[in-house]
């Protein structure tokens, strides 16, 4: 007959306690989040409309839109994947191809610390770099800020994709006489191109929330533009100076912008966990 | 490998020359650029490894640059830069330490909320929850990874920020107030609302790297642990012994990111370079700092001290992020080359 001493009791005591605790834990991180999105929801859908999607801003109690921040947004990430993807997807062919050896380990660490520098940073960088010589803020320099903070998401997603295109496939390459650039472009990346192309999404979902990096290298505008040596709106910079401002009108359009980005953002995500999920 | 006849580009031998015995040998840029040639690797090589070497040369350019831009702060401060506390910009006199602090006291209180709270959502999606359980609460902690900075603003700004006013910060006061941390007046706008509002956002990133590190203790660990009769929890420290180094990996990420985010506490930290004991008073960081004043900043010498105060970011999170990623491969490496 088994008997229950006092210190067995404290152990399942001691379990009880911590493995409720983690659920707890689990339970408060979804509970925030759905606060968070219930607030955006709640406060956003008011104020959003066909004439605020279209409209560019207008003084306070004017209504007015963020047309021109929508489509500046999209000049935004369009500069920067342009500029990002491309070397985001050679780095990472680079690294899963190539990737043996002293330097390649290097460039993967290098990348992988690239991840964590602060996006404000790169802003400063990319100051220092376009705005700088060239004197005055521009679509062009918030488009690079963007694309650096790109390179190193879509370099690792496209590392790690390659990496799951089996050996067989390049050896059956290999043997039938293709040189090595033939296999990698014609059989290996298309292999992995859905695998790339999430990485890509995740990356530009990423981007299409980034602040910071814009305020002093896109600025920010009250019109529509699309001159890329001329400053452009973007929908953060602009949920930004809306928030901070003292105006409840402003204010009620920083949520409905809110909205707006928070739906783009999840529409990625979701599609791209839709697609993961069909492929893994 | 083009010598072997065989495989040669031309398969047709090339004509004799009088008094020339052996074939002439094809000369090097011909063998190249043949269809079956090589120059096609090595140009593809050559261009991969242009795109390699250029991210190396970013973050290089990005030392250098902003190195270039702060010599004039860092000529005229020194080493002051970073322990004075003046920073006005009429007086033309700057002094990095209020952010500083800032900067290690908001990350401070988010490391203190965020590490048990994600540990305990690791632990819950890796060692207790079903697989059909775990997959959409992990795909729902990686959306709040999702949400923007600016969107943590927003929201922190209107929701949080009066929440804390109303329902924490006063009991807090009432409790603990003979501690110099929860004295002063009552905002909602301060430290505390910053390194909470950090907290959340740092939550997911570190959940989702311990997660990692869980998984890739070996089973072995939990069966031995669960053989000699330990019970789900003390098996759990088992495990986590086993992945502390990566743990550590982990919440050195969560710091690197807490101590560069911008947007989100920019706007609810209050923006005052001054230093001071509550965590109810407002205060200032270090990406906020530049976020705020960048535009604003017209003589050189201002200009100067807060692109400083970018390298002095850029080189904290780099150590950081350098550290975290080397505990970080260690643990999984090492499990992958058990596996």
């Amino acid at each position: 007959m088994t008997t229950i001493t006092r210190a067995d009791r404290r152990r399942r005591v001691t379990n009880a306690v911590m493995t409720s605790f983690t659920a707890l834990c689990t339970l408060f991180a979804i509970c925030i989040l759905l606060i968070i999105f219930a607030y955006i929801a709640w406060q956003g859908i008011g104020s959003v409309n066909l004439r605020f999607l279209l409209d560019s801003p207008r003084p306070v109690g004017e209504g007015g839109g963020i047309g021109n921040a929508i489509v500046g947004s999209l000049v935004l990430l369009l500069l920067a994947s342009a500029f990002g993807m491309p070397l985001g997807i050679a780095v990472g062919v680079f690294l899963s191809e190539f990737g043996k050896g002293k330097f390649a380990t290097l460039v993967r660490f290098v990348v992988d610390t690239l991840t964590g520098i602060p996006s404000i940073v790169t802003g400063v960088f990319v100051y220092a770099i376009i705005v700088l010589p060239l004197k005055h803020f521009s679509a062009l320099a918030g488009g690079v800020a963007l694309g650096l903070i790109m390179i190193p998401i879509v370099g690792r997603t496209t590392e790690e994709m390659i990496k799951l295109v089996p050996q067989s496939l390049r050896e059956g390459a290999l043997a039938l006489g293709a040189p090595q650039w033939r296999v990698t472009m014609g059989i290996v990346i298309p292999a992995a191109a859905s695998g790339i192309a999430t990485g890509a999404m995740l990356a530009v979902a990423r981007v299409s929330g980034e602040t910071a990096p814009l305020l002093f290298t896109a600025l920010g505008s009250r019109f529509f533009n699309y001159r890329l040596d001329q400053p452009i709106a973007s929908l953060t910079v602009q949920i930004y100076n809306y928030a901070i401002s003292p105006y409840d009108d402003w204010h009620a359009q920083a949520w409905a912008a809110t909205l707006v980005l928070m739906t783009l953002i999840l529409m990625i995500n979701i599609v791209v966990r839709f697609f993961t999920r069909k492929k893994f | 490998m083009v010598k072997n006849p065989l495989i040669s580009p031309h398969p047709n031998p090339l004509p004799k020359r009088e008094g020339n015995d052996k074939p002439r040998p094809l000369s090097r840029w011909r063998i190249a650029l043949s269809p079956t040639g090589n120059a096609g690797d090595t140009f593809f090589r050559g261009l991969m490894f242009a795109a390699a070497l250029l991210v190396l040369i970013i973050v290089g350019g990005m030392i250098v640059a902003l190195t270039a831009d702060s010599l004039l702060s860092i000529r005229q401060f020194g080493f002051r830069f970073l322990t004075s506390q003046q920073w006005n910009p009429v007086k033309s006199e700057f002094g990095a330490l209020p952010f500083i602090y800032g900067t290690v006291v908001s990350s401070a209180i988010a490391l203190l909320i965020s590490v048990p709270l994600s540990l305990g959502i690791a632990i819950f999606l890796v060692e207790q929850a079903p697989y059909y359980v775990a997959r959409p609460i992990t795909f729902l902690v990686e959306l709040l990874a999702a949400i923007p900075s600016v969107v943590y603003g927003v929201w922190g700004i209107f929701v949080l920020a009066p929440f804390l006013r109303v329902h924490v910060e006063p009991p807090l006061a009432r409790w603990f107030g003979w501690l110099p941390l929860f004295q002063g007046s009552i905002t909602g706008i301060g430290l505390l609302t910053g390194g909470i509002i950090l907290a959340i956002m740092v939550t997911p990133i570190i959940t989702a790297v311990v997660r990692d590190v869980l998984a890739a203790v070996p089973d072995s660990q939990r069966e031995a642990a669960l053989a000699l009769g330990a019970t789900k929890w003390e098996t759990t420290r088992v495990v986590l012994v086993n992945g502390a180094p990566g743990i550590a990996g982990a919440v050195m990420l969560g710091l690197g990111r807490a101590l560069g985010e911008t947007m989100a506490v920019t706007m609810v930290i209050g923006n005052r370079p001054e230093i001071s004991a509550s965590l109810f008073a407002p205060s200032y960081t270090i990406a906020s700092a530049i976020a705020n004043e960048f535009t604003e900043a017209t003589q050189d010498i201002y200009l100067s001290a807060l692109v400083e105060l970018g390298l002095i970011l850029f080189l904290v999170t780099f150590v950081v992020n350098g550290i975290a990623r080397l505990l970080v491969w260690n643990v999984t490496r090492r499990s992958g080359a058990t596996a």
